[in-house]
């Protein structure tokens, strides 16, 4: 009898040491789940899903307390994604968070900035570059579309632009019949 | 001495259609009235413009600057004025415009100075950013940049140098022309390219269905007489003329998925590279031409030499189109691609310009349902499972057909060549491949701004940190100073003064530093010194202002109610 109880709690000591040793040593830092869901985001850094950015939007998401149709610019695709790794049933985008628009890029008309650097200041991504006083202009290659610049610009200067098809980003359509048949 | 040959898997045997093209020599185009000359014409980068509408260029003269080492530049084939440098017509199947050079010939085509390159003196390097700055490009139709392909691999020597004139696609002889015309230079090229490779042995591999440019190939190394040099034909059957294909065919090496051919001491170049190396070094002159095949629906097919912007429908013009004439396609007819109208012009990936009519290629029988017999696996140069990839690229789970490999097709065109369902299964290919580039795109994107945004969140909270500690160093030293000045000024009082006292004293040094400043700027000073007569336009000013106030207040009740 009581060597069965010393048995088990020698046992049960080792194992608990064991298992206590190997949740320090091997210890995940951060959470995969929001790793996973900040992957498939935008990284637009909007703030339409009502977070602060992309990583938060995510945190909430894993935690349960955001919905994963908050984000406009991940679209369909993005929530069908994020349905998929949650395994959760998917639901069409939120109206009260946005539409899904085209990508598209902001641009500064040169000749109306006043050089107030507010723009630079709300871009998320650090994508305009300027000065106080000086013309700021638009890193295309880096806007990420947020729109965050246009309500801060006193004097109304930046535009949304679509980026358009061109010859380097265009892609083959999907195989219509009909489509060979008007070749030419 | 016999060259031992392998086999490659899978392959086709279509009607070739080789003969009517090449009965004429090359022949020379008349230059026409406008070039369009696109800045991007090879695979990498697209180049910068260097030029200006208004602006007088040379023949040969650089017109658009490589953009980084992955690119070429591109040169103005004929002396004239640059009319604009705007968005024309691309010889693209998306029908869009790209940014070109539109250059009005002055027909003097006067060249600008060449000088030969003194490459056996130059570090390879330096070889390397001559062939870039001469535009040299693969001339087979992949138009990868040649001076990123010209280096001996990991050994720092390769085994066997390919120069690849199988040209195994239907109608298309432009390589046979040059081989059996220009070989000399060909093979002067093929020397070079194997001194700046450290190639041991040169291959020059050719279709036995091409037995004139054999003979005249043979011919023409005997008389350079390179003894790395050999000449050897190879089975005829499409795509013969794939590098990976040749290779295998030549060395009896499989390159494996992933690899690279000089990892195994192979590299391939085509004739036409080999001559353009050639003009490139010794003679000093950019690739500003090539040799292009017109065939098809035509009178009289035939290869010429045209200057790259020349409109395709000025060269067919010269072969005479038939009447019932309604596409044109650039390539052959396996690979080619569909040209959105026959203005586009000829640029340096035009080997062929395959005039098609609906009698010529029949509008293909409609698509029936795979069946899954397994002939396109059968037929397929990549040994992969056309099959498969067909199915993953119609249900649009383009990872799984990534792990089958479709990245290693070829679009060679033996799948649905071969197919008795007649599935286009090229086009499905090619639409996977376009939309796993989109997203990779977006993914690449998306981590820019991650770490973009990141880096962001990490320096304000660092400015933060900053501007902390700096208002503490200032706060603290303005009370040093403070407590110093009490401490001269009078006897301190019994024990140090209290942390409340040392605050009120920074606020009344704050207080005075305010009033004196105030009093330093005294009243503003542009009301000073007024004539008369502004000084009565102030008056009025200042009489209209207190009207408009007494006016608002009687109308601000109103509003309340």
């Amino acid at each position: 009898m009581l060597a069965a109880l010393l048995v088990m709690a020698v046992g049960a000591l080792v194992l608990g040491a064991a298992l206590g040793y190997a949740s320090v040593r091997f210890k995940v830092e951060g959470d995969p789940l929001v790793e996973k869901i900040d992957a498939i985001l935008p990284q637009t850094q909007c703030g339409q899903c009502g977070y602060p950015g992309c990583k938060p939007y995510a945190q909430a998401v894993a935690k349960g307390e955001a919905d994963i149709n908050q984000c406009p610019p991940g679209g369909e695709e993005g929530i069908r994604k994020l349905a998929d790794l949650l395994g959760r049933e998917f639901k069409p985008l939120s109206a009260e968070h946005g539409v899904e628009k085209p990508k598209s890029v902001a641009v500064i008309d040169e000749n109306l900035c006043i050089g107030c650097t507010l723009c630079i200041q709300a871009c998320p991504v650090d994508a305009i570059v300027g000065a106080a006083k000086q013309m700021h202009t638009v890193v295309s290659a880096q806007c990420t579309g947020c729109e965050l610049c246009l309500p801060p610009c006193p004097v109304d200067c930046i535009v949304m632009q679509p980026v358009g098809e061109d010859v380097e980003n265009w892609k083959w359509k999907y195989p219509v019949f009909t489509l060979h048949r008007r070749a030419g | 001495m016999l060259q031992k040959l392998f086999r490659f898997h899978g392959g086709v045997k279509p009607a070739y259609h080789k003969e009517p093209s090449i009965r004429e020599p090359i022949g020379a185009v008349p230059m026409p009235g406008e070039l369009v000359i696109p800045l991007h014409q090879s695979i990498g980068g697209p180049p910068h413009p260097l030029v200006k509408a208004g602006e007088r260029v040379l023949k040969g003269q650089p017109i658009g600057a490589p953009d980084g080492n992955v690119s070429s530049s591109v040169h103005a084939s004929t002396s004239g004025r640059v009319k604009a440098v705007e968005m024309r017509l691309a010889p693209h199947s998306s029908g869009l415009a790209a940014l070109s050079v539109v250059l009005e010939p002055d027909g003097l085509d006067e060249w600008i100075e060449r000088r030969p390159v003194p490459w056996r003196d130059l570090p390879s390097s330096g070889v390397r950013d001559a062939l870039r700055d001469a535009g040299v490009v693969g001339l087979g139709g992949a138009v990868f940049p040649s001076h990123l392909k010209v280096n001996p691999g990991k050994d720092g020597k390769l085994d066997t140098l390919v120069i690849n004139g199988a040209e195994c696609e239907p109608f298309i002889t432009c390589d046979d022309a040059q081989m059996r015309e220009r070989g000399e230079r060909i093979v002067r090229g093929a020397a070079i390219l194997g001194d700046l490779t450290r190639a041991e042995r040169i291959l020059i591999g050719i279709e036995d269905n091409k037995p004139e440019a054999v003979a005249a190939m043979e011919r023409y190394a005997a008389a350079v007489g390179d003894p790395r040099i050999r000449i050897v034909a190879v089975p005829t059957r499409y795509p013969a003329g794939g590098a990976k294909q040749l290779i295998r065919v030549l060395t009896g090496i499989e390159v494996p998925h992933g690899q690279r051919s000089t990892d195994y001491g192979v590299q391939c170049f085509n004739t036409g590279t080999s001559l353009a190396v050639f003009e490139a070094l010794e003679l000093g002159q950019p690739l500003i031409s090539r040799i292009v095949t017109v065939a098809g629906n035509v009178a009289r097919p035939r290869n010429y030499e045209v200057p790259f912007g020349t409109p395709m429908r000025h060269v067919i013009d010269l072969c005479g189109a038939l009447p019932d004439t309604d596409r044109v396609i650039m390539g052959g007819p396996m690979m080619g691609y569909l040209m959105p109208a026959d203005t586009v012009p000829v640029v340096k990936a035009t080997n062929c310009i395959l005039v098609g009519s609906a009698r010529l290629f029949p509008p293909p029988p409609p698509e029936m349902p795979c069946i899954r017999c397994g002939e396109c696996a059968k037929a397929c140069p990549a040994d992969l499972q056309p099959f498969e990839l067909y199915w993953f690229a119609k249900a649009k789970i383009f990872g799984k057909a990534q792990e089958y490999k479709l990245f290693d097709c070829i679009e060679c065109g033996c799948c649905a060549y071969v197919c008795p369902s007649r599935i286009p299964l090229v086009d499905y290919y090619r639409f996977a491949k376009s939309e796993i580039w989109a997203r990779e795109r977006e993914k690449s994107a998306a981590d820019e701004a991650r770490e973009r945004y990141e880096f962001r969140l990490h320096r304000e909270e660092r400015e933060k940190q900053e501007k902390a500690a700096k208002l503490a160093a200032k706060a603290a030293a303005t009370r040093e100073k403070l407590a110093a000045a009490k401490e001269g000024d009078a006897a301190p009082a019994p024990g140090a003064p209290s942390a409340e006292e040392a605050k009120k004293a920074l606020i009344a040094a704050a207080l005075e530093k305010a009033k004196a400043q105030k009093a330093a700027v005294g009243t503003p000073a542009n009301t000073d010194h007024l004539t008369p007569d502004q000084q009565a336009q102030v008056a009025e000013i200042e009489a209209r202002r207190a009207h408009l106030k007494e006016v608002a207040q009687s109308v601000r009740p109103k509003d309340d109610e």
